[in-house]
C-alpha cells in the first residue's frame, strides 16, 4: 500500500503482519509456558523432545519464507535453497564443532576428531576464526550470501530465468552435495559435523538451551517475516512483481532487472543461511544430505501448498507439512513420499493458490459482512 | 564503453567527463532530426535514405503499407537497432547513435510497443507509480516514499487517461482499450520529451478510437508525439502532419488531404485501400 511510513516500519501497520506475529508471539509463550509450568505427567505438558521439534519446523518455516520471496514476489523458483540453508548450517556447525575443544573423543585441543582421524596435523585456513561466536554468525549470513552473488550475478546477467534457472540451481545444490562428502573438503565428509557440546557456553543438551534455541528461533521467524514484509510492500517489491510478470516492460522502465532480481535472491539466502544455523544446534549434526536436490524440491512444495506470495502461506506450507511428515513417518515410513506426492497434486489441481488463497476468499466473502474476523494463520 | 576503455583512448573527450543531465537542445526547432538513414538485413534495405524532422512539441503520424519501415525506424530512434550510415539526433545536442536504450530512456524518449503491456498483478495506480521519473537504483527504490507531490502527479495522469474510476483495481481487469491508455500514461510518468506510439488504436472500438485521439492530440504541445498507424480514418482525426513511408525512405509529406491527393501515394498506398 502506498503510505508515507518508512519502508523497515511499514509492515507493522498491516493487518496481517500484526495478526502473524500476534499468533506467532502467543504459540511462543503458549509453549514455554506448557513447557515449564505444567507438571512432566499432565497432558498439557510440551516437553523437550516436543520443543526442539518445534523449533526445527520453525527453522523451515523461515526457509519457506525466503523460498516464497523469491519465488512468490520474483517468479525466481530456486531448486537450490537447501544448498543456502545447509551452508548457514556449517558455518553455525563449524562454529559449535571448534567449541567442542579437547572434550572429543580424541582430545586434541583445537582440531575436530574427523580430523585428527584423517591424520590432519594442523587446521585448515577457512576454519580459522570459527572459534569465534562473532565471526561464525557473520559468516552464517556471509557464507551463503556470498554464494547466492557470484551465482545470481552470473545467472541474472545472462538473463537466465525460468526453467532453466530452477535447473542450474538444482544443479548447484547438487554439485555443492558432492564436494561436501568428499572427505578432502575438510567439513566430515558423509557424516558431516556432530557431537556438539555447547553453544555460547550453554549446554546444548540441557532443557533450557533448548528452550532458547526455539525461542530465538521463533524471534527470527518474526524478524525474518518482518523483513520480507518490507521488502514486498516497498516500491522494490512492487519492481519485484514488475519483473516476474513483464521483464522486459520493467526494463523498459528504466529499472535494472538483473540488480533488483540479485538484491531479492541475496536476502533470501541470507535468510534461508539463518534458517540452517538455528536448525543445526536443535537437531544436532549437519551433513551433506541438506544439499540433497530432493530437499529443496520438498521447500518447494511446502510453499506451494501454503499459497504463493503471500509469506504467511509459506509458513502454514511448513508447518503443516512438516508435522504431517512427522505423524506419517511415524506410522509409516514408507507411504510418506507418496502422501507427499498426492497432497501436491491434490493441492495444485484444486487450491492452485495454496491454503492461503482458501483463506483469502474466505476473508472477501468476511468483508462483506462488516465486522466479521479476519481468518489467518 | 567502461572506464578503462575510454582512458586507453586518447584523442576523445572522455564519456564520463561530460555532464551527464544536459538538457535536451531544442532551440533550433525540431526534436529528433534523422538524415540520410540507411540499414539493411541480409541485403534488404529496411530503411534507405531516410530524412524525417520531428519538431518539438509536434503530433505527427507516420502512416505507410506493411514492411515500408515504420518499426525499424523506431527501433533506430530507441537505440535498439544501429543504423549502417545516417545520423540521428535529438534537438542539436544528443548524438542517439551513440546512446544505448537506458540512456536514450532516460533521456526523454519513450516508446509504446503495439500490444499493450501493463503489470497486470498491480492496481493501476502501482502501474504508474513504478513508471514514474524517480531514482531507480535498488536502495532509493526500497526506500522510496509515496509523497503527497507524487500522488498528485500520479493523479493528475490518472485524470489525462480517464482511469481515476480504476485507480485501485488491478490491471489485469482493464479491457484493451483502457491498457493502451495506462501504458500511455506509463510512458507520460517518465516525462518523456518525444514519445514514439506504435498503432495504438489497434483492436479498439469506435469509442475507445475516439477517446485516444482526444488523449494524443492533448499531448501535443507539451511533448512531441509521433504515431505509426495503419488506420487511416483515425489518421485523419488526429493529424496535422502526416508523413507516408514506402520502402525505407518518405514518400510524401504534409497535411491529410495533401499526401491522400499525391499521385505516388494513392499508387502505393490508398490505391490498395481503395
Amino acid at each position: 500500500m502506498a503510505t508515507s511510513q518508512t519502508w523497515l516500519l511499514r509492515p507493522f501497520q498491516e493487518r496481517s503482519t500484526q495478526l502473524f506475529l500476534g499468533v506467532l508471539f502467543a504459540a511462543l509463550v503458549l509453549v514455554t509456558f506448557l513447557h515449564l509450568f505444567m507438571p512432566e505427567d499432565s497432558a498439557l505438558h510440551v516437553s523437550a523432545y516436543t520443543v526442539t521439534l518445534l523449533g526445527k519446523y520453525l527453522c523451515y518455516a523461515l526457509l519457506a519464507v525466503a523460498v516464497d520471496l523469491v519465488w512468490g514476489y520474483l517468479g525466481i523458483l530456486s531448486l537450490g535453497h537447501g544448498a543456502f540453508f545447509a551452508l548457514g548450517g556449517y558455518a553455525m556447525g563449524m562454529y559449535l564443532m571448534r567449541q567442542i575443544g579437547d572434550r572429543g573423543v580424541y582430545g586434541d585441543p583445537v582440531l575436530p576428531d574427523f580430523m585428527v582421524f584423517l591424520n590432519w596435523q594442523e587446521l585448515p585456513w577457512y576454519w580459522q576464526g570459527f572459534d569465534m561466536a562473532w565471526f561464525a554468525f557473520i559468516m552464517v549470513l556471509l557464507a551463503p550470501g556470498l554464494l547466492a552473488l557470484v551465482f545470481g550475478f552470473l545467472a541474472f546477467r545472462s538473463r537466465v530465468t525460468g526453467v532453466y534457472l530452477s535447473i542450474i540451481t538444482q544443479a548447484l545444490t547438487f554439485a555443492l552435495m558432492l564436494a561436501f562428502f568428499r572427505n578432502e573438503m575438510g567439513f566430515g565428509g558423509n557424516n558431516g559435523l556432530t557431537d556438539f557440546k555447547d553453544i555460547l557456553g550453554f549446554d546444548l543438551r540441557s532443557d533450557a538451551t533448548r528452550l532458547g534455541l526455539f525461542l530465538a528461533t521463533g524471534i527470527a521467524l518474526a524478524v525474518g517475516y518482518v523483513v520480507c514484509r518490507a521488502i514486498v510492500t516497498s516500491k522494490l517489491g512492487r519492481v519485484s512483481v514488475a519483473c516476474r510478470d513483464a521483464e522486459a516492460r520493467t526494463r523498459f522502465l528504466g529499472y535494472r532487472v538483473e540488480r533488483v532480481q540479485l538484491f531479492v535472491f541475496v536476502v533470501s539466502a541470507m535468510l534461508a543461511g539463518v534458517a540452517g544455523a538455528l536448525y543445526v544446534p536443535q537437531v544436532g549434526i549437519i551433513n551433506p544430505s541438506e544439499f540433497s536436490p530432493l530437499f529443496s524440491i520438498e521447500i518447494v512444495v511446502w510453499v506451494a501448498l501454503g499459497g504463493r506470495a503471500t509469506l504467511y502461506g509459506a509458513v502454514i506450507g511448513a508447518l503443516l507439512v512438516n508435522y504431517a511428515k512427522t505423524v506419517f513417518t511415524g506410522i509409516m515410513p514408507d507411504a510418506w513420499l507418496f502422501a507427499l506426492g498426492a497432497l501436491f497434486v491434490l493441492v495444485t489441481v484444486f487450491l492452485p493458490k495454496g491454503i492461503a488463497g482458501l483463506l483469502q476468499k474466505r476473508r472477501q466473502k468476511d468483508d462483506d459482512q462488516p465486522g466479521a474476523q479476519e481468518a489467518t494463520a | 564503453m567502461s572506464i578503462f576503455e575510454q582512458l586507453a583512448n586518447r584523442d576523445q573527450v572522455f564519456e564520463f567527463l561530460t555532464p551527464v543531465a544536459s538538457p535536451v537542445d531544442v532551440r533550433h526547432g525540431p526534436i529528433l532530426y534523422m538524415e540520410d538513414v540507411s540499414v539493411s538485413f541480409d541485403g534488404f534495405k529496411a530503411i534507405n535514405n531516410l530524412n524525417l524532422t520531428i519538431d518539438d512539441g509536434e503530433l505527427r503520424c507516420i502512416i505507410g503499407p506493411n514492411g515500408a519501415g515504420k518499426t525499424t525506424m523506431m527501433d533506430i530512434i530507441t537505440g535498439k537497432t544501429r543504423p549502417d550510415t545516417g545520423s540521428v539526433w535529438f534537438g542539436s545536442r544528443h548524438n542517439l547513435l551513440r546512446m544505448n536504450e537506458p540512456d536514450i530512456a532516460t533521456l526523454g524518449i519513450g516508446r509504446k510497443f503495439q500490444k499493450p503491456t501493463v503489470f497486470e498483478a498491480l492496481t493501476v495506480f502501482e502501474n504508474l507509480e513504478l513508471a514514474m521519473a524517480a531514482d531507480k537504483r535498488i536502495l532509493p527504490t526500497l526506500t522510496a516514499i509515496m509523497t503527497a507531490e507524487y500522488r498528485d502527479r500520479i493523479d493528475e495522469i490518472l485524470e489525462m487517461i480517464g482511469l481515476q474510476a480504476l485507480r485501485d483495481k488491478p490491471a489485469g481487469i482493464l479491457s484493451h482499450g483502457q491498457k493502451q491508455w495506462l501504458e500511455i500514461g506509463m510512458l507520460l510518468m517518465q516525462k518523456p520529451r518525444l514519445l514514439l506510439v506504435d498503432e495504438p488504436v489497434a483492436g479498439m472500438t469506435e469509442q475507445e478510437m475516439e477517446r485516444t485521439a482526444e488523449l494524443l492530440t492533448s499531448l501535443a504541445g507539451k511533448q512531441s508525439v509521433v504515431v505509426v498507424e495503419h488506420d487511416m480514418g483515425f489518421v485523419r482525426s488526429i493529424a496535422r502532419k502526416v508523413t507516408v513511408l514506402h520502402q525505407g525512405s518518405v514518400l510524401a509529406e504534409g497535411t491529410m488531404d495533401q499526401v491522400s491527393n499525391d499521385p505516388d501515394v494513392i499508387k502505393v498506398y490508398l490505391g490498395e485501400e481503395a
